[in-house]
């Protein structure tokens, strides 16, 4: 069973052919067998997850099932399960039993779908690694000695592995699509507003968006028709009916035309990631579809913009974690400002801590207009790219990563070229626009993933476009050989 | 851009970290490295580029002035690390 795609087992669920129980169980046992050797997963729900799994069954047998009725998955830990630890993969949360519901869990609960448990991830979503972690790396499936990427690593490696057939993602600079890229799944970031933002704990909140990652572009597309919506309670959520996702799969490419920027083609893309790429631009011709050479000339601004942007509202965010309501306290504090700071510096780890001094530098006095003020126009600047290439293509595409899976350690001690991982996917954060990754080949037995980015709200398109492709390929079912 | 080891002191106490003496050269050096990343930007002309804080261009919705959430305290207040008769407590602020 472990080797069937959402859309398989709803299907299979529906003929009777196994329980949602059955199912869970297999998957379960598939965790506790195999995750040891993965660190994909923070909690496993097990008890919880057979309990919504009985009723699961019941409200099938009731004729009250859905698609994602009994199908199992996993959240990332960023958002908050009532009851259950959320730890955001810090220690400050280690002990944070959630009081409630993010809307996202609640929405597929509401589905029926089956929470496994909590996926591991790069410590408040700051990371590509997933090395940054407070409880420890996850390793890539395809080569255990490779990072899965980051920052949501726990959830691709879960489902490259086949302990579950889908999960829940954030993507802030990239953090569903790189870690889908580096571990041969499917991800998509949906644009700014699409899913609601409540109860998935903030880092930088004009750029978070929460997604689903699976193996399959259909799978991607019946986890986020559930996950869509209008949510009063994100005062930035979009009031915007949600398109039939699934339904929209089948139209054909015949004509489509796809930009391809110069700016992701060049120094710094490896040649094996530039070799798979082309071919899967080939595939695309062959559906009908026309590729053009376009240009995002802001494109090398992403990187240094995001830096000054993410860290600014992760200061800002962060700045709730103070030892008093909740999260980690330090023993004996002398007086309210040692309770703050040794609070702070106990619980964060390295990478979040480097984060929030320079959002702080750069919101202090003196440092605004030349930093912040400086990055958001450079912002509007990328997102006009953007607009005028939408004005003549349809989708954009390119690699999603620069590289495969690099070494576990290997970039850990160097921040900026951690950061250079994200370099194609960050500016699409920055403009709000929906990016999806879907593998498209191996270099060096490691996955590279193909990157969609599309027009505001063309979730639909980018889903559509990915599936054809997922029709004519099999990159897609592909399983890492230790996981099979 | 380069930090000194007392501007990293500085901004670690207004982000309330407590920087341990021994780590603040390393954060100095990577905080400086960060910087000269973002540096880059400058070498653009943004004169007159409105500056863009979110991706969406919408107005801030505002909902009505009426309870919409029923008393949690006490769950709130289980998983408070110091409370003491419904309240949240904290190392003596007044002397």
């Amino acid at each position: 069973m472990h080797d069937k795609t959402i859309a398989q087992l709803s299907a299979g669920l529906a003929a009777g052919t196994f329980s949602s129980e059955e199912l869970t169980r297999a998957l379960l046992a598939r965790i506790e067998r195999f995750d040891p050797q993965l660190n994909a997963f923070i909690t496993v729900t097990a008890e919880r997850a057979l309990a919504q799994a009985r009723a699961a069954d019941a409200r099938r047998a009731r004729g009250e099932a859905g698609p994602l009725t009994g199908v199992p998955i996993a959240h990332k830990d960023i958002f908050c399960t009532d009851g259950v630890r959320t730890s955001c993969g810090s220690r400050i949360l280690d002990r944070f039993i959630a009081p409630y519901n993010a809307t996202v869990v609640e929405k597929l609960d509401a589905a029926g779908a089956v929470m496994l448990g909590k996926t591991n991830m790069d410590e408040f979503a700051m990371g590509s690694s997933n090395e940054t972690s407070f409880y420890g790396p996850v390793r890539n499936p395809w080569q255990l000695d490779a990072v899965p990427g980051g920052s949501s690593g726990g959830s691709a490696a879960a489902v490259a592995a086949r302990l579950a057939p889908g999960a829940t993602g954030t993507d802030t600079g990239g953090s569903i699509r790189q870690p889908a890229a580096l571990c041969g799944i499917t991800g998509i970031k949906p644009t700014y507003g699409r899913v609601s933002r409540w109860g998935m704990i903030a880092y930088a909140s004009s750029l978070d968006q929460g997604g689903p990652m699976a193996r399959s572009a259909e799978d991607c597309a019946l986890l986020l028709q559930a996950m869509a919506g209008f949510d009063p309670r994100d005062s930035t959520s979009v009031d915007r009916p949600v398109p039939d996702y699934r339904a929209a799969l089948t139209q054909p490419l015949a004509g489509l035309k796809i930009g391809l920027p110069q700016e992701y083609f060049g120094e710094g893309l490896d040649s094996a990631v530039a070799a798979v790429v082309e071919d899967a631009l080939t595939e695309y011709r062959r559906l009908g579809a026309e590729t053009v050479a376009i240009s995002l000339p802001n494109s090398r601004l992403a990187i240094p913009a995001y830096y000054v942007i993410a860290p600014a509202e992760c200061s800002s965010n962060l700045a709730r974690f103070d030892g008093v309501r909740y999260g980690h306290r330090c023993e004996n504090p002398r007086d309210l400002l040692d309770l703050y700071t040794r609070s702070r510096a106990e619980g964060f780890g390295a990478e979040v801590q480097r984060r929030i001094l320079v959002g702080t530098f750069a919101l202090s006095a003196g440092y605004y207009d030349a930093y912040y003020l400086k990055a958001q126009q450079i912002r509007r600047l990328i997102s006009d790219d953007f607009r005028r290439a939408f004005a003549e293509v349809d989708v954009i595409m390119g690699p999603t990563s620069p590289t495969v899976a690099f070494k576990l350690g290997e970039k850990v001690n160097d921040p900026i070229t951690m950061y250079l991982s994200d370099i194609y996917t960050i500016a699409v954060n920055l403009a709000g626009l929906p990016g999806l990754s879907l593998p498209a080949g191996f270099a060096d037995g490691l996955a590279v993933g193909l990157q969609l980015i599309g027009d505001y709200f063309a979730e639909e398109r980018l889903l559509n476009v990915a599936h054809q492709y997922q029709q004519l390929t099999d990159w897609h079912q592909r399983a890492p050989a230790a996981f099979a | 851009m380069s930090l000194g080891p007392a501007e990293v002191a500085k901004i670690a106490h207004l982000a309330r970290l407590a920087i341990r003496e021994e780590d603040v050269p390393a954060y100095a050096h990577s905080l400086s490295a960060i910087l000269d990343l973002v540096e880059q930007m400058k070498a653009v002309e943004t004169a007159g580029v409105t500056p863009m804080a979110h991706p969406l261009d919408m107005a801030q919705r505002l909902r009505a002035d009426r309870v919409s959430e029923a008393d949690q305290r006490e769950r709130f207040q289980a998983i408070a690390p110091r409370t003491e008769a419904g309240l949240y407590l904290v190392p003596k602020v007044i002397e």
